[in-house]
């Protein structure tokens, strides 16, 4: 009987917050206290598909369209690493690198290691300075 | 012989209808089928159907020249270090010396793009790998630099990345631990250009090198090939490398 009372009382407080343990997130981010990455987006709009498909799958689309470039020659520039270079980098540095640059504020945020940099070209060809 | 004749008949037919699909060039009398290749759109992928080779003519290339050589590394990114032992190296200028007759060659030499390759029956990983019109890469994602292919390959055509590497060609990208090679500029022979090295011989007045399809009867390459003797260094490994040598 008091089990039931104890197990009882605990659901209804449990009824009472979720909504509020829902809510809590959204309330903090908006109100900007969840620090968001800082990026330099120089070309807003719509990019190869919609920004969600992007942030989600743009690592997939990149390792598929790396096979076909490496093994079959394939260079269509859709999905291409050198084609999202040339379109998002900062106007500023002319990187996509550095604390604001568009591919690391986000892997910095995330704690996500980027590695592509280490050989593919942070700038598009042609571009001054030293990289970032 | 008929199985050849059978071969080209029915590539003469599949560049033909390719050709058509891909933007209704015609196939007229005359014209020459690398011009076809060249139609490949990006979308498409390389063919078995062709063969990639180098000719050098060794009787023209002059020691002491590295045109070659510098506009590979310009090319490829390839900057020296002053440590010219740890440096990667894609193309070198050899000079042989003939002791009883005296005479001299000047060969430059780089991955001779084995049909048979070497390096890619002994990576571990698969990163070495022939792609299927011939040309010899590194897959560099997949690479662990384990160094076994700089061991296999009789031509020392392999080098290993040692150091940080900045400022990439956007199309050649290179990076610390992996190993690489001449690439036969491939980012641009699948935009149809030629290995840089070829453009600089041929911009400098040598013409010591030209770049062609061994599989297409009508290109320069293979009807030099045919017609005139040519060597594959080496021959007796039996790697059956696409670069050929006129005049060792
Ligand atoms: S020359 Fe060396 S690196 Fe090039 S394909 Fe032959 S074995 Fe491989
Ligand atoms: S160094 Fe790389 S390409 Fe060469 S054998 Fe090892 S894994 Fe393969």
């Amino acid at each position: 009987m008091k089990r039931n009372g104890i197990g009882a009382l605990a659901g209804h407080i449990a009824r009472a917050i979720w909504p509020l343990a829902l809510l809590l997130p959204i309330l903090a981010f908006a109100s900007g206290r969840v620090p968001k990455p800082v990026i330099d987006i120089d070309k807003p709009g719509k990019c190869v598909e919609d920004t969600a498909t992007m942030r989600r799958e743009h690592p997939d689309m990149l390792r598929h369209q790396r096979d076909l470039t490496v093994h079959e020659g394939i260079r269509t520039r859709q999905h291409s690493l050198k084609e999202c270079v040339s379109c998002h980098a900062s106007t500023k540095t002319g990187s996509v690198l550095g604390e604001k640059g568009f591919c690391q504020s986000c892997h910095d945020y995330a704690s996500v290691k980027l590695d592509c940099f280490s050989c593919h070209a942070s700038k598009p060809k042609g571009a001054a300075g030293a990289k970032p | 012989m008929n199985a050849d004749a059978n071969d080209r008949l029915s590539r003469r037919g599949f560049l033909a209808i390719s050709a058509a699909t891909l933007g209704g060039v015609m196939l007229a009398p005359g014209i020459r089928l690398i011009e076809i290749a060249a139609a490949r759109a990006p979308e498409q992928a390389v063919s078995r159907r062709v063969r990639w080779g180098l000719l050098i003519d060794t009787n023209i290339c002059t020691p002491g020249c590295d045109d070659c050589v510098k506009a590979c590394a310009t090319e490829n990114g390839i900057k020296d270090t002053g440590r010219p032992r740890t440096d990667p190296q894609w193309i070198r200028k050899l000079e042989l010396n003939d002791r009883r007759s005296g005479r001299t060659h000047s060969v430059p030499v780089m991955c001779q793009h084995c049909e048979h390759p070497p390096c890619v029956d002994v990576c571990p990983t698969g990163a070495s790998f022939k792609r299927a019109d011939g040309i010899v890469l590194v897959d560099k994602h997949i690479c662990i630099g384990c160094r076994y292919c700089m061991m296999a390959c009789p031509y020392k055509a392999r080098s290993i990345v040692f150091e940080d590497v900045t400022d990439q060609n956007p199309d050649v990208p290179r990076g610390k631990g992996t190993a690489e090679g001449c690439t036969l500029c491939v980012h641009r022979v699948d935009r149809d250009r030629q290995p840089a090295c070829v453009e600089a011989c041929a911009k400098a007045g040598h013409n010591a090198m030209i770049f062609g399809d061994l599989n297409d009867p009508q290109s320069e390459i293979a009807q030099r090939v045919a017609k005139y003797a040519s060597t594959q260094i080496r021959a007796d490994l039996r790697l059956n490398p696409g670069v050929r040598y006129q005049g060792l």
